[in-house]
């Protein structure tokens, strides 16, 4: 204990003994917004972009690199892509090895929008204009948020329940990752909606994930008997409660409604065993990414909020 | 051939095996390096070591633990929670040196947990510390809710910790090198050192020759306890949040650092330069590859490719 005690007053004595020395990222921000200002215009074909996607573990965001890419491609500019594999702590070190490279722009997907924060201030302070995609981030400097208007899908979720069921059906929500902004709004939206015209038994996070959506939705048909509709923030847990509810024999009884509209989830429409869902256009998300960033770099006055679009598929 | 000879050129031999890991550092960076001349400039360094510093705090621990025959795999969840509690007391208002102080505390106190499980219950370290892990994680989750918790950066000395600089150099840098070779000297120089091998070489030789054996292994958890803490403290200054999920499968970088750096799994032999060494070659390649713009799917390929030819060296080096 003794040991550790020296240890700890150590550490401490050295960060307070020595404070004239100390400088703290960010400290400078004052002068970012010359810095992160786009003063010199970059052609395409000159133009190195940074993508850091949250992961590539998911079809969708796959899709995205492939907009990002194939717009890229056409347009003879090079991406980096660095894919954090849902882990904060390695997209953080993923953005400063992109703004070690000194590339032009960062398309960023955050893993989380709090913890993104910092790397967006690192890359302002370098001068790197950063585009986030799909989710936002909770502060820094961004040029553009592309991403799906998911307050309006939520409610569109909701009141394709309604048009089904009827008022007052019973849905349980399974919810995305806890604090990313799409799981906030999706949520959100469904529940503008939800809340008034609709019963929620019950609503749990299964991170966005297609075997925490199995087991979720298993534990969900326990405690509940009389579920009518699943609203599924993504379509990977949505198909997850297809597994569940198939294995359950309840397929005939309850409907499920997922989001995004990868291509599994498209399938599965078709084939009967999804509702519907609401489909985003990831690869049509990446495109605008980067042509947002063209424009950007080519001096042109972009929108804070660039929307991508949204549709309700059934069969 | 003499035989005076003979044990020249096996000391020789036995020394390249010794530098091996050091060599292959060397050969990773001049590889790097040729494709990518940014990995070479001191701003990229600087940042590499900052990415370390996390792991190798853990793998310090880690190292520890090893020696003694054991493993901690709760540290990712060690750190988590820690932080998420250190994170809770900062935003509500407390002192944030007292909360990094209580932080660090708590975290040593949770190595406590699991190294008295495994020395009272008398229970496999793989098994008590994979219950811990999974109840410190559930404790996280249920203290945040499953959400971050964000606004720890509003306090200066939490900015400091993982963001700042000290005649720039980055401050979790320094932290790690004081904290390594405070940990040397302890491993390598003290009395308390050479109980950690004598445990982990021989146990029960090591409680006839009167050494208390348990409380020996209840350090070694705490120390790994304290250093999964402060990693996480400075994890939660570069992320301006405590995460829930903060340190998911970091005990695996960790393990892998320890043994790129010689640690024998069966305990009783390492050195702690051996794991900074490792977790410096586990850097690197993340580093690197993300630098050479490699997809993170091969990345994983080649670490673990990396670990299984180091261990054959390692056993090559031991026959």
């Amino acid at each position: 204990m003794k040991k550790f005690a020296s240890l700890l007053t150590l550490l401490v004595l050295m960060l307070s003994a020595c404070g004239n020395g100390v400088t703290v990222d960010g400290d400078n921000e004052g002068n970012t917004d010359d810095a992160s200002e786009a003063t010199e215009t970059v052609a395409p074909e000159d133009m190195t972009i940074g993508l850091s996607l949250s992961t590539l573990n998911n079809p969708f965001f796959v899709s995205v690199q492939q907009g990002v890419e194939g717009v890229a491609k056409e347009n003879n500019s090079t991406v980096k892509t660095v894919d954090a594999q849902d882990d904060s702590a390695k997209q953080q070190n993923d953005m400063s090895d992109l703004i070690q490279q000194g590339v032009d722009i960062i398309l960023v997907n955050p893993v989380d929008s709090a913890a993104i924060e910092s790397s967006i201030e690192s890359a302002n302070d370098a001068g790197i204009p950063v585009i986030t995609i799909d989710r936002s981030s909770d502060g820094g400097k961004v040029v553009s948020l592309v991403a799906s208007d998911n307050v309006a899908g939520g409610e569109m979720a909701a009141n394709y329940i309604i048009d089904q069921l009827g008022e007052n059906a019973k849905v349980v929500q399974l919810e995305g990752v806890p604090g990313a902004s799409a799981t906030n709004e999706r949520g959100e939206g469904f529940n503008n909606v939800a809340s008034e015209s609709l019963d929620v038994l019950d609503s749990q996070t299964a991170n966005f994930n297609r075997s925490e959506g199995l087991t979720v939705m298993e534990n969900l048909l326990q405690s509940h008997d009389d579920i009518q509709a699943v609203f599924s923030q993504n379509d990977e847990m949505a198909l997850g409660a297809v597994e569940a509810i198939e294995a359950a024999g309840l397929s005939d009884d309850i409907i499920v409604i997922g989001f995004d509209g990868t291509d599994d989830g498209l399938a599965s429409v078709e084939a009967g065993d999804l509702s519907a869902t609401i489909a985003q256009q990831p690869e049509e998300m990446g495109k605008i990414a980067v042509q947002t960033a063209y424009d950007y770099l080519a001096g042109k006055d972009v929108e804070a909020n660039v929307a991508s679009p949204l549709e309700l598929k059934t069969k | 051939m003499s035989r005076k000879e003979d044990t020249q050129s096996f000391s020789f031999v036995n020394w390249l095996y010794k530098l091996g890991p050091v060599i292959a550092l060397i050969v990773l960076i001049v590889f790097i390096s040729f494709f990518n001349p940014n990995f070479l400039q001191t701003s990229n360094l600087l940042n590499l070591l900052r990415q370390v510093s996390t792991n190798a705090l853990i793998a310090f621990g880690m190292t520890f633990v090893i020696i003694t025959g054991g493993i901690d795999l709760s540290v990712g969840s060690v750190l988590a929670l820690s932080s998420a509690l250190t994170a809770g007391l900062v935003v509500s208002g407390f002192n944030p040196v007292g909360a990094v102080a209580i932080g660090l505390l708590l975290g040593s106190v949770f190595g406590l947990i699991s190294g008295f499980i495994i020395t009272k219950g008398k229970m496999a370290p793989f098994i008590a510390t994979l219950a811990t892990m999974t109840i410190y994680r559930g404790i996280t989750m249920v203290y945040t809710n499953g959400n971050p918790i964000t606004g720890v950066g509003e306090s200066r000395f939490i900015k400091i910790l993982g963001k700042g600089y000290l005649y720039g150099i980055p401050i979790p840098v320094i932290i790690t090198l004081v904290v390594f070779v405070i940990l040397s000297i302890l491993l390598h120089k003290t009395a308390y050192g050479r109980k950690v091998y004598a445990v982990g070489g021989n146990e029960d030789a090591a409680y006839i020759a009167g050494i208390n054996t348990g409380r020996i292994k209840l350090s070694v958890y705490a120390i790994s306890g304290f250093l999964s803490s402060l990693a996480g403290l400075m994890l939660i200054s570069r992320l301006n949040s405590a995460q829930p999920t903060a340190g998911s499968a970091y005990e695996m970088d960790a393990i892998a650092s320890v043994v790129l750096g010689g640690t024998s799994m069966t305990g009783g032999r390492g050195t702690l330069w051996g794991t900074l060494v490792g977790a410096l070659l586990i850097g690197t390649i993340n580093n690197g590859l993300n630098l050479m713009g490699v997809s993170s799917f091969y990345q994983q390929i080649v670490k673990g490719i990396v670990i299984i030819v180091a261990v054959l060296l390692d056993r090559r080096r031991n026959d």
